[in-house]
């Protein structure tokens, strides 16, 4: 889960980093009496989880309340980069800025650690210093185990060659940086930039915070974190009902079990499709293990939710779970929705393979389902779910 | 001969008495894994019953091994308690632990595999969330079906469940020397890399399948293995390339970040390093297929 810049500035400072103050709104009426609390003038940000919003006019100066309402009018509701901006922050203007720097923990996936990064030229894209200078960046492995104490810190100054002046208070950052890391179980924390102002005190100025959502089990402060605006309302119904549900952009409805069979589904249905019209998948939903009828109802329901899906293929591939349990799933699952009074009227294919395979089979056949056809090889369904969503 | 597990492979299993770990304990007996006790520091000393085979439940992993001579274990506590069982095979220095459990916060996977480097690495950790390893005829340890396929000449490894199973099923006339699923999280104990050399050194194994999907970049550095290490055949398959960029697809780590960890990018470093790919499963079992065919 990615946050918010006020988000993560609420973090850095719960954990002791610099921040500037600020408050974050929806209605630009707000930022009068915020703007006024801040000594008469304020920057108004634009919230979105997208690099580049500065160029995009999401971030203004305002030199008196009333232009902070006026600036907060002009970039509520803006779009930047498909991102529609519902909440602006309204921040204290900096300090004059002597130089801006940049410093990051994050997860090594290649090495299986923590790392950190750090760099004295900050303000833009650590990809592009690092494309261009990469002998400006530094990157120093952390022990997961060990972590940062105010020593390592030090190291990782004077390995991206802090000026002597700063090195002690960039430390103390990245020490509570360090702690922001650990305590909310992140993937990645990064201040960019972090500011020298005038006062010789460093500042983050702006955020990124990336969580784990595998460890929400012990943070339920995550729960407040969720963006639920922005979500795709067939995502927030998935999620509600406990399913593994991504939507896309293409025709054919997809549910299968197992994260990896479901992938490669999407994928061979893409193929199939550039032979009937370019058709596309419509979802990843993954309806794991088990496939009861309840499961395979609320994962049905949902695709035949969506109105871009014109075909659905079920693909299971029965390990543990017998197919002739998917099957009957399917079929109760059909007359659950129909005794719901939801109108099903989209096509299925289904595909069983595995476990129990030939009784599944017989079990579709005898429940003559019409809506339902029976295609035994993975790519020959795939086939037939890409004609159905292209003659509809 | 197989890879690190066998007829011989006396097996313990971390959180048998639950209702996942009861499952499978069965399922694995059945499928002729010798497991020689559970673990369960609440219900040390007594017995459950299994069809007829009665197995001890032991109040530490340590003491499992020092009663049994357990080389294997394999993990089902629920996630919250994944860590300290990690960390307690780890301790009692057991050869292998296979870590069935889903949903591990990223945080205590780094910290398990951090405390198995400085403990030496004595313990081989398959997993986290991964099927687990069979050696079809011999041994078979987590959930992955003991009757899709029998005992040959193929090695396998994935990071997909579904896609082992799928796999295995495609190829189930030729049969398999190995299958082992390593897990579809940010941070895995054995790697690609791992399995590829351990199938290279295994007389039994005549040809490598290896499945991957999108996120990180293990498959680019298993392509770069294979180039200098392996003279067997390897076949390839990469899931994911119509996924989107930013989302996770399932499995933590299965996500694409920018323009890294596209399938493209994995599917052209293997395809450079002289590993057929394909398309789709059953492309990727013709492959297969054909090589061992001529």
């Amino acid at each position: 889960m990615d946050l918010f810049e006020y988000q993560a500035r609420d973090l850095f400072a719960k954990h002791g980093v610099p921040v500037l103050a600020g408050e974050v709104i929806d209605t630009p009426e707000a930022a009068r009496e915020i703007t006024e609390r801040l000594g008469g003038k304020s920057v108004v940000k634009a919230q979105v989880k997208v690099g580049g919003r500065g160029k995009a006019g999401g971030v203004k100066l305002a030199a008196t309340p009333d232009e902070a309402v006026a600036r907060a009018t002009d970039i509520l509701g803006m779009d930047i980069k498909g991102h529609t901006v519902h909440k602006v922050m309204i921040a204290e203007t900096a300090p004059e800025i002597l130089e801006e720097y940049y410093v990051s923990f994050l997860l090594d996936r290649a090495n299986r650690t923590f790392l950190s990064i750090a760099s004295v030229e900050g303000g833009m894209e650590i990809e592009e210093v690092a494309a261009n200078r990469p002998e400006a960046v530094a990157k120093i492995a952390i022990d997961a185990i060990d972590g940062v104490d105010e020593a390592k810190a030090r190291e990782i100054a004077a390995a991206a060659k802090f000026p002597a002046e700063v090195a002690d208070k960039v430390a103390a950052v990245l020490v509570s940086l360090w702690d922001t890391f650990i305590k909310s179980d992140a993937l990645l924390v990064e201040v960019n930039p972090l500011a020298k102002v005038a006062s010789g005190e460093v500042i983050a100025l702006d955020g990124k915070v990336s969580l784990d959502d595998n460890a929400e089990f012990r943070h339920p402060e995550y729960a407040e974190l969720h963006d639920l605006a922005a979500a795709n309302p067939l995502e927030a119904a998935a999620k509600e009902k406990g399913l593994n549900y991504v939507k896309l952009e293409g025709e054919v409805g997809i549910i299968g079990n197992g994260a990896g069979l479901v992938m490669s589904t999407l994928d061979v249905v893409a193929y199939a499709g550039e032979a009937h019209g370019g058709v596309k998948p419509a979802n990843f939903l993954d309806i794991g293990g088990g496939a009861s009828a309840q499961v395979m109802a609320n994962g049905l329901e949902i695709i035949l939710g969506d109105p871009d899906v014109r075909s659905v293929f079920v693909n299971v591939f029965g390990g543990i779970t017998a197919c002739d349990e998917v099957a009957n799933g399917i079929v109760q699952a059909l007359k659950l929705l129909e005794d719901r009074g939801e109108k099903v009227e989209k096509p299925l294919v289904v595909r069983l393979d595995g476990n129990n395979a030939e009784l599944g089979r017989k079990i579709l056949t005898d429940a003559n389902h019409p809506l339902v056809q029976r295609v035994d090889t993975m790519d020959g369904a795939a086939d037939k779910a890409a004609e159905l969503a292209a003659a509809k | 001969m197989a890879i690190w597990l066998n007829k011989d492979s006396k097996v313990i299993v971390q959180g048998m008495t639950g209702a996942t770990g009861m499952k499978h304990t069965r399922l694995m007996l059945g499928d002729g894994t010798n497991v020689v006790g559970g673990v369960n520091p609440r219900k040390a000393g007594q017995t459950v019953d299994f069809d007829g085979t009665e197995v001890p439940v032991f109040g530490t992993v340590k003491e499992a091994i020092e009663k049994t001579g357990a080389d294997v274990s394999v993990i089902f506590v629920p996630e919250k308690f994944t860590k300290d069982a990690v960390v307690e095979a780890i301790d009692a220095e057991i050869p292998l632990a296979v870590v069935i459990t889903e949903g591990i916060a990223v945080h205590d996977s780094a910290a398990f595999w951090a405390y198995a480097g400085k403990k030496g690495n004595k313990t081989r950790i398959i997993g986290p969330n991964c099927p687990g390893i069979i050696t079809p005829g011999q041994s078979n340890v987590g959930i992955i079906p003991g009757d899709i396929t029998k005992p040959g000449r193929i090695g396998l490894v994935s990071k997909s469940g579904t896609l082992t199973y799928q796999m295995m099923y495609e190829l189930r006339d030729i049969g398999f020397s190995t299958a082992v699923g390593i897990g579809g999280d940010p941070i895995i104990g054995t790697t690609h890399i791992d399995a590829l050399a351990a199938f290279e050194a295994d007389p039994d194994t005549d040809l490598i399948v290896m499945i991957g999907e999108i996120g990180g970049d293990a498959e680019e550095r298993a392509a770069a293995f294979i180039e200098k290490n392996v003279t067997k055949p390897v076949v390839g398959y990469v899931a994911g390339f119509t996924a989107p960029e930013g989302k996770t697809m399932g499995h933590a780590g299965a996500i694409v970040s920018g323009s890294s960890g596209t399938a493209q990018a994995k599917k052209e470093a293997l395809e450079a390093a002289g590993v057929k790919v394909g398309k789709t499963p059953s492309e990727t079992a013709r492959l297969a297929r054909d090589i061992l065919g001529g």
